[in-house]
């Protein structure tokens, strides 16, 4: 999962990164530990979601459809195994997340701070529309669409998501 | 297999994956239906999916299966309905057999009957096992003889009335003459008015009551019994009733009589095991005779046994007819 893979669909200025040994299984690990652990002890960190983050980071990064609707259904169903939504709500979800952020990775370039606070922020929001409406569908849910917690949410993980990916981006190759 | 172009392995990994993954939130969730029940969702929607193809196809072969039923198998309907026919006629066969055990069971049944009513008078039951053979002579079989203690001149009876009277006995069988014999006399009276006279046969199937004055009352539907005189039947048997009465060559009335015994359809009888003149008494009047005969007993020998006290009350064999 850590070769790097190279982007043949004639984008060649776009730079397909590769990662250290273990370094995305590790990073997804921690990840959902941290996301099982911290509200625990900090409540309002509850309002982060790194799973999510570490799917859009993987898959802007890796720029591969495939490997990101993967990476994405991965994470996804390992979040909703440690929670008690029903399997494949998350996996659902980070699926297209995860796919689509590959998609958009491979198009434009997503190294710049602000581009990757905006990506955050719309893949954060698309994350909560599909989650929202998997609710509404499947479980008969009446969840709202749009609330001001969602929106504060969406800004905070945002930001949170530059800080993580900076670090993240000490994890790749040079 | 088909080739998946390069560009669209990553559209069609997306689709098994939703796909997938949307089968497994569906086989989880549980949805409650308006009777009350959780229901998976994936059951309802599986049924949902399939149930209209199921309905076309069910229409289908039912279509099918009607169309070779009623035009290309008629070869196995022609069979069955062969088959049917021959159970049908079994069937019919096997309803004839038990409605024959039934009234042969009513017959015998009254039979018992009249002989535990008559219980004092020697009897035993026969079955006819043959007729003769001779068209102009009424005559039937039985299947009991000389070893069962059936003799000559013995009177035959059913619990309808008068049969005849025994005219020959064998060792295992026993020759009847019926009253419809020409041969054959019955002494009798009418039962209303006490007329009597002997009645007898015609060689037809109704009987000629032979001597009765123009001058006496006899009316059609009076009933006919037996008058004891001839000594072989008891009082008071039914012989027939009166079905034609006209002023005949004097001085004699014509009198015609249906017999009351169903002569031309005798399957079992009685035969009156004695040629001594016997008392058949009714029932009232058989109770009040042993009322009186056990009251006498008592009477004589307070500490009479139960034997004793039988055999007054039982019938003598010289008893004379009342």
């Amino acid at each position: 999962m850590n070769d790097a893979f190279d982007l043949r669909s004639g984008e060649s200025h776009i730079e397909v990164y590769k990662f250290r040994g273990g370094a995305i299984l590790f990073v997804t690990v921690f990840a959902l530990l941290a996301q099982a652990f911290l509200p625990v002890y900090l409540p309002k960190v509850a309002i982060l979601d790194l799973p999510l983050l570490i799917t859009v980071y993987f898959g802007l990064s890796r720029r591969n459809p495939s490997t990101g609707l993967l990476l994405g259904m991965l994470i996804g169903l390992l979040q909703d195994s440690l929670s008690k939504t029903p399997l494949g709500l998350f996996g659902l979800s980070k699926t297209l997340i995860g796919f689509a952020a590959s998609s958009i990775g491979g198009k434009l370039d997503t190294e710049h701070p602000a581009a990757r606070f905006a990506l955050t922020a719309v893949f954060f929001a698309l994350h909560q529309g599909i989650i929202v409406l998997i609710q509404r569908l499947l479980l008969a849910h009446a969840e709202p669409w749009f609330t001001v917690r969602l929106a504060i949410a969406a800004l905070v993980n945002s930001a949170v998501g530059i800080v993580v990916y900076f670090l993240l981006d000490r994890l790749r190759r040079s | 297999m088909v080739a998946i172009p390069s560009r669209h392995r990553s559209l069609v990994l997306l689709t098994i994956a939703i796909v997938a993954q949307v089968l497994l939130l569906a086989i989880q969730i549980q949805r409650t239906n308006q009777e009350g029940e959780n229901r998976s969702l994936v059951r309802s929607w599986s049924v949902g999916l399939m149930s209209p193809f199921e309905r076309v196809g069910a229409w289908g072969v039912g279509k099918v299966r009607g169309t070779w039923r009623h035009y290309f198998a008629l070869s196995d309907t022609a069979k069955e309905n062969e088959r049917l026919k021959q159970e049908n006629d079994e069937l019919k066969l096997h309803i004839t057999q038990l409605q024959g055990k039934a009234s042969e069971a009513d017959r015998l049944a009254k039979l018992l009957n009249f002989r535990e009513s008559q219980a004092r008078v020697p009897m035993l039951g026969a079955r006819v096992i043959a007729a003769s053979p001779d068209a102009n002579s009424a005559v039937i079989y039985l299947d009991r003889g000389l070893r069962d203690g059936i003799k000559k001149n013995m009177g035959v009876i059913t619990a309808d009335g008068v049969v005849g009277k025994v005219i020959e006995s064998f060792r295992d069988t026993a020759q009847v003459l019926l009253i419809t014999d020409r041969e054959s006399g019955v002494g009798a009276m009418i039962e209303e008015s006490r007329i009597q006279s002997p009645v007898g046969g015609m060689g037809e199937p109704l009987l000629n009551m032979k001597y009765v004055s123009n001058d006496d009352e006899v009316t059609v539907g009076q009933r006919v019994v037996t008058s004891g005189m001839d000594r072989i039947f008891p009082r008071d048997l039914p012989v027939g009733t009166v079905v034609e009465a006209k002023q005949g060559s004097p001085p004699f009335k014509y009198v015609r009589v249906r017999p009351t015994a169903q002569l031309e359809k005798l399957e079992e009888v009685i035969v009156l095991l004695t040629t001594d003149p016997l008392v058949l008494k009714k029932e009232p009047e058989a109770s009040v005779a042993a009322g009186a005969a056990a009251a006498r007993a008592k009477e004589s020998t307070p500490a009479a046994s139960t034997g004793k006290r039988s055999q007054e009350s039982a019938p003598k064999p010289s008893e004379k007819p009342q």
